[in-house]
């Protein structure tokens, strides 16, 4: 590895150079008191500078593996069987998604105002929160808000009928004793919302997330997308365009198809490209009405 | 957010000089570069550029709030849960109390239908005193199209309100809370807007509307519109969102309607396989007309609310809204506003929600009902 790539500042790197360390190698048999007269610089400057590309060297001949940072595929299915998922509450879309909206990749959900990206954001912050036993994850959920279109009426509104429908979907007997718990306050109480109004305060928060979430426990993230899209000649798009795309890991496209709303894969690199029918009713997404129009594999 | 200084951050002095002396001086201006970038342009070591950097964020990222927070904010606070009531109660009912606070409603209709009798309604509702239902503040109305008539305004408040606009002075004094604007040029109003962010607190002001924000720019032909890679309204569009949420008022904006063009597309390249008879009943093919303001307005605004023509009736849709099924109203204009002909809406299942149709309607109002 050559010194010209490590983390150092560059007026500190183009000493080392000038001075004729361009290797690590050449920087891990040196002194501290020889590099710092070597270099001009105080000793202690060049403790740190040694600090540093020891922990670079360490991590290119880390005994772990082959390549660090590296996991085996095996270990990697192993983890994906356990990956957990979201539910969106409507079957059909649940199954078209391999189960729901899956925690550790990137989801883009894109579509035309009014086609219910929103709502489904919304549905995913409450049902993250459907307790272990229910089928449900136990966690929390931020919900990073670019568009000012979250009203917490309708969020309580969704929360409500979600506690309602769990004892069909989960039928055990010791509801009625939990149900003190549950109450739609709780699930609005582990939504954290952020409102974001310019792409600075975006790139602040995304950074900010880390500690953010270290700090509370069992979080699990849902930065709704919203993309717009541009009429473009004769066909549609996502306003965010391809570099973004690169990006997500899933695409869903939501959509009208004649009078039904419908959700398309767009991308996914484990899912097959499919589309399922779905309603937005006053208790948030559901299955749609008509069962007959189903899943349709493309 | 965005514009806070490092200056007042707290950051180590050294880095914060360096800052300064590179003229890095708010947190957009750090947090626009990368971490490489700020590496070579401060020639410092990455670890204090992280480090600066992890602490610039949490200080320029955006408070949060639990939902359940929010919602008691708005419950305790607010007048009617942060709702102003259109007194029309199959409206009020699907939006859950009425137009709301802190979000832009958006009325959308073609020239002649009501939705300037609308704003006028509007204007007295939130101008009357609380114990008449009213939000007893004032309310600035900005005019483009020099439609607002005052005439028609104090008929509305007296025959809708008799009560209160026979007592001596009322009149007055509630068209003396009405502000009129009236802008002549894009420049113009976007100076208006400006200054009203001021005054919003100051002055009680409890309701603002736009009525239209097309108007000063329906003059460009569309190509320029889509040449530009910036909507002309796209500052005063994303201003005025804010300016709602700021300041927690309702914000009614209308807009026009223009015909369609023939190469706006309504498919999405993966739907060009399914050929089958659900493509062919297009909702495109019976209305030519469309929101004037285009789709990046449409995703700005909370609530739209289309008003169109046809069969021989006027109706009022609810064609977006977080908290409403699609619903349609059939209404006429009186002498005392606009009033619903029926509290029952008519569902509307599917894009048609959103389609306008204009054909043809008696423009007469009728004065007697």
């Amino acid at each position: 590895m050559e010194v010209s790539s490590l983390p150092l500042s560059p007026s500190q790197r183009g000493k080392l150079i000038a001075a004729g360390y361009t290797t690590l190698s050449s920087l891990s048999s040196v002194s501290a008191p020889d590099l710092a007269r070597d270099l001009n610089i105080s000793e202690h400057e060049a403790i740190e500078i040694l600090k540093v590309s020891s922990q670079s060297s360490k991590k290119i001949d880390g005994c772990h593996a082959i390549v660090t940072g590296a996991q085996t595929a095996w270990d990697m299915l192993y983890e994906e069987e356990f990956m957990t998922r979201i539910t969106t509450s409507c079957a059909d879309l649940d199954n078209i998604l391999g189960g729901g909206i899956s925690c550790k990749e990137v989801t883009e959900i894109g579509g035309v105002p009014g086609i219910g990206k929103t709502q489904l954001g919304i549905q995913l912050a409450v049902n993250v929160q459907i307790p272990i036993d229910y089928g449900g994850l136990g966690g929390k959920a931020v919900y990073i808000d670019t568009e000012g279109s979250f009203m917490v009426e309708r969020v309580f509104q969704v929360a409500e009928a979600c506690i309602e429908d769990m004892p069909y979907n989960y039928p055990q007997k010791d509801f009625q004793a939990r149900k003190n718990k549950m109450q739609p306050e709780n699930f609005l109480a582990n939504i954290f919302y952020f409102r974001v109004c310019s792409y600075t305060e975006q790139i602040a928060l995304i950074n900010y997330l880390d500690k953010f979430v270290a700090e509370n426990k069992d979080v699990v993230l849902l930065n709704q997308v919203t993309t717009k899209f541009n009429e473009g000649s004769y066909q549609l798009t996502l306003a965010l365009g391809d570099s973004w795309s690169h990006a997500c890991t899933n695409r869903i496209i939501l959509y009208w198809n004649g009078n039904e709303r419908y959700a398309y894969i767009d991308k996914s690199p484990s899912l097959q490209s499919a589309s399922a029918a779905y309603s937005v009713t006053g208790k948030g997404i559901r299955d749609a009405a008509s069962h007959c129009k189903r899943v349709r594999i493309m | 957010m965005a514009n806070k200084l490092i200056s007042q951050m707290g950051l180590p002095k050294s880095i914060g000089n360096i800052l300064a002396a590179r003229n890095i001086l708010t947190a957009k201006d750090a947090l626009s570069l990368t971490e490489f970038e700020l590496m070579e342009l401060l020639d410092v070591g990455l670890s204090e550029v992280t480090s600066a950097v992890a602490l610039i964020s949490e200080i320029a990222c955006p408070p949060y709030q639990t939902a359940l927070s929010l919602m008691q904010e708005r419950v305790q606070n607010e007048y009617l849960a942060g709702h102003l009531p259109t007194r029309l109660k199959g409206l009020d009912e699907a939006l859950l109390g009425g137009v709301p606070f802190g979000a832009v409603t958006e009325l959308v209709g073609p020239a002649g239908i009501g939705k300037t009798q609308f704003c006028l309604k509007l204007s007295l509702l939130a101008a009357l005193p609380a114990n008449y239902g009213g939000l007893n503040g004032r309310v600035i109305y900005i005019d483009t199209e020099s439609k607002f008539s005052s005439r028609r305004m104090i008929e509305i408040g007296a025959t809708s309100f008799p009560e209160i606009f026979h007592l001596d002075g009322m009149a007055q004094e509630m068209a003396g809370r009405i502000l009129v604007l009236r802008p002549a040029s894009l420049p113009e109003f976007t100076e208006n807007l400006e200054q009203i962010k001021l005054s919003l607190l100051q002055h009680q002001v409890k309701l603002l509307i736009i009525d239209s924000m097309t108007a000063l720019v329906s003059g460009e032909s569309d190509k320029d519109l889509k040449a530009s890679k910036q909507h002309p309204l796209g500052w005063h569009i994303s201003y005025v969102k804010s300016l709602a949420e700021f300041s927690r008022i309702p914000i009614v904006v209308t807009n026009q309607v223009r015909s369609q063009n023939s190469n706006e597309s309504f498919h999405y390249p993966f739907q060009v396989w399914n050929n089958d008879e659900s493509m062919k009943d297009l909702p495109r093919m019976e209305s030519h007309l469309v929101a004037a303001l285009g789709i990046h307005w449409a995703h700005a605004v909370t609530i739209r609310l289309v008003l169109e023509a046809h069969s021989g009736k006027r109706f009022i849709k609810v064609a977006k809204s977080p908290v409403s099924p699609s619903l349609a109203f059939p209404f006429v204009v009186t002498s005392s506003g606009i009033s619903l002909v029926s509290d029952d809406g008519i569902e509307i299942p599917g894009p048609e929600i959103s389609a306008i149709h204009c054909q043809g309607y008696d423009d007469i109002f009728d004065f007697n009902r």
